[in-house]
């Protein structure tokens, strides 16, 4: 009985990883519809930020490391939307075979930056122990999810910029006829996206491994959530992390690993059956 | 118009960044054909397919480094009879097909004499067809999981009985009878398990869980419950890859340690310390035939070669060191052939005994695979491994377990 209380918090853990993961997804794949596969390894791009700060930051490198890895990601994201994506607006089969030669290019400029094995972050003492089965790495990722999403929330909804990024969003063509300038408003998008993803780089440092394939393993998961919550979809993404984690959780404790994947899959199809838009659908009027 | 222009424009930029990035690859793949220096006529080509890129190239990137090491080595000794070694490097890519892909090219396009490759079990299994039908040779470094004996192949790295086995006695001398086995989803770890549930049976030991995890899971929290509930007096595990990564840096947090639960390995060695973190796995045991500080002469010279070649932070690993064997033995087996002709090396290779780092080997003629010498270690604080039991002598290899009595319905 208690292992099985325990999978709760587990199932929320997973949840806020996923949700870390798909957070910069929601904005670059579902509010701009770029499927961005080098999404990854902007991800990775954070992970490493947090491992080369180690230097003069020592233990408390992950802390340091939040802003400097959202700058990091953010600006490479920017680069890789001025120089290439930008041309492929409304293609995304086009962006998905570019930015997947983009994330091929990046993992092999990692290995040969940093090597091929993996590399270690050391976690800040603080973050060592824990309550239960729930270590306190697992809940300062619960807090940064919860932090991002609120941020982002309060972004969106209250600064000026955030209100044209949601225009833009919902009608393209009004807001451009409004004044709105729509290709630094999708710049803006683009560096927040990405930007969130090297903010959870640096969260997966504490619990995963530190290489060039880092962004492999997140990649599926991260397009899942932002697929069943309903693209460019906040609430949406938030629900999906957390439905999707608890899922997997007690999935995989009452079968294994292998078949909770298979459960997973199986459940966001058939969700998806159902519901093709995802959990929240966008309501505009624009003519898409 | 604009947008075909721009789309061939961003097109041709990514194929040049990615050009570039094989570019650099090569240029560090191929340092060790440059010291073969030689023209084309005058030297043996040999094959080295590992993972240089995809999740195995973590690990398969450092055998192929030291593999290099044994090259240059002979080529600086002046090579096999009388001529340079010339390596042709190849990438497997992580991707069992792109294996059986790569070997064929370097058998019939590139002719080489022999090819030295592989790691997964996967991407032995997927070449050893291609071995087989074109009776070509492959040297395979590294330890698996036994019930194989492939007559174009011969396996450097050790067999059940020279790993898994001594790991096993060496947890039941140390009264640890509850164990817990947690491996990758593939043939090495569901063999391996099987193997340890048969001799579990037969010593007396109790198995409370067997878990598997797909290649590349990094998701541990809810095995590390179900490890955590059972209680068991240790863990074995057979996981590969960045995924003991995840796995050690999840348990340590959940407070597991290694006075309470240690963790058997058998795919952790020095490289994969220093990934995980050392904080995070100091304490546990792993299982292998060679470990950076074993003490000998043949040793001392082959680690202080390696890093004077690939850099002072660089560590020796039980897979690497059985690579850098396989250059040497083959190179061996040439010199008492007198040919690189595939049937003949074979026939010299049996018997051949050399002083290598882990200490002698000697090649079994018979089933092609190697008497090791079982090693037991403990993570240390610094990273290094620490012997704490070894078998004394070589063990034979005996990839079928025929002189185990409990092993009997494994085959």
């Amino acid at each position: 009985m208690e292992a099985v209380v325990n999978q709760l918090p587990i199932g929320l853990s997973i949840g806020a990883v996923l949700l870390l993961i798909a957070l910069g997804l929601t904005f670059t794949f579902g509010q701009m519809g770029v499927i961005n596969m080098a999404h990854g390894e902007f991800i990775m791009a954070g992970a490493y930020t947090a491992y080369l700060l180690q230097d003069w930051a020592g233990r408390q490198a992950v802390l340091v490391a939040l802003p400097v890895a959202f700058a990091v990601a953010g600006v490479m994201g920017l680069i890789l939307e001025r120089t290439a994506i930008r041309h492929f607006y409304g293609r995304p089969l086009d962006t998905l075979l570019l930015t997947w030669g983009v994330s091929l290019v990046l993992q092999q400029l990692a290995r040969d930056l940093f090597g091929a094995p993996n590399v270690q972050v050391q976690a800040p003492a603080w973050l060592q122990g824990g309550i239960g089965i729930l270590p306190y790495n697992r809940m300062f990722i619960l807090a940064l999810a919860i932090g991002s999403v609120v941020a982002i929330w309060a972004y969106m909804t209250r600064s000026s910029h955030g209100r044209r990024m949601q225009a833009v969003m919902q009608n393209r063509q009004l807001a451009a006829v409004s004044g709105i300038n729509t290709g630094r408003v999708d710049q803006r998008t683009f560096f927040i996206g990405s930007g969130l993803a090297g903010i959870a780089g640096v969260a997966l440092t504490l619990i995963g491994p530190v290489g060039p394939a880092l962004g492999t393993y997140y990649i599926v998961d991260a397009f899942l959530v932002v697929v069943a919550g309903g693209l460019g979809q906040l609430r949406g993404a938030v629900l999906a992390a957390l439905a999707l984690g608890l899922l997997n959780s007690y999935a995989e404790f009452w079968t294994n690993a292998s078949l909770a994947k298979v459960i997973v899959f199986v459940a966001i199809i058939a969700f998806l059956q159902v519901r093709p838009q995802g959990l929240f659908v966008l309501r505009s009027r624009a003519l898409t | 118009m604009r947008n075909t222009a721009w789309r061939i424009g961003a097109a041709a930029a990514v194929l040049a960044m990615g050009l570039a990035a094989c570019g650099g690859q090569s240029s560090t793949s191929t340092g060790g054909t440059t010291a073969a220096g030689a023209g084309a006529g005058d030297t043996i080509k040999v094959g080295i397919l590992h993972s240089l890129s995809g999740t195995m190239a973590i690990s398969e990137v450092t055998v192929r480094d030291s593999e290099l090491l044994a090259v240059e080595e002979i080529n600086a000794a002046g090579g096999v009879l009388g001529k340079k070694i010339e390596p042709v490097v190849e990438d497997g890519a992580s991707d069992w097909p792109t294996f059986a892909e790569k070997a064929t090219k370097l058998i019939a396009q590139d002719k080489v004499a022999t090819v030295f490759g592989g790691w997964t079990s996967a991407s032995r299994k997927a070449m050893l067809p291609v071995f087989e039908k074109r009776k070509a040779l492959l040297w395979y470094p590294v330890q698996y999981e036994g019930l194989e004996s492939s007559p174009y192949i011969f396996y450097t790295g050790a067999t059940t009985n020279q790993q898994i086995v001594p790991g096993l006695d060496y947890l039941k001398e140390q009264g640890k009878k509850r164990i817990f086995l947690v491996g990758s989803d593939y043939v090495f770890p569901r063999t391996a398990n099987k193997i340890i549930k048969a001799y579990a049976a037969a010593n007396g030991m109790e198995i409370l869980g067997e878990e598997y995890t797909p290649l590349g899971h990094t998701e541990y929290s809810t095995l590390t419950n179900k490890v955590v509930q059972a209680k068991p007096d240790a863990v074995f595990n057979t996981l590969n890859g960045d995924s003991n990564v995840a796995f050690f840096k999840q348990l340590k947090s959940a407070g597991v340690t290694a006075e309470q639960m240690p963790v058997m390995s058998v795919s952790v060695a020095e490289e994969e310390v220093k990934g995980i973190g050392v904080d995070n796995i100091a304490g546990h045991l792993v299982a292998w035939n060679y470990y950076q500080t074993t003490d000998n002469p043949a040793n001392k010279k082959f680690v202080d070669a390696f890093k004077a070649k690939y850099g002072a932070d660089r560590v020796t690993s039980d897979p690497m060191e059985a690579g850098y064997n396989a250059v040497y033995l083959w190179a061996e087996a040439v010199k008492k052939a007198g040919t690189t002709e595939v049937e003949a090396v074979k026939k010299a290779a049996g018997g051949i005994k050399l002083d290598r780092p882990e200490g002698a080997v000697t090649i079994d003629g018979e089933n092609q695979h190697m008497f090791k010498t079982a090693r037991i270690g403990l993570v240390e604080p610094d990273g290094q491994i620490k012997e704490v039991w070894n078998s004394g002598e070589p063990i034979k290899p005996d990839p079928y377990l025929k002189s185990y009595p409990w092993a009997g319905g494994l085959t």
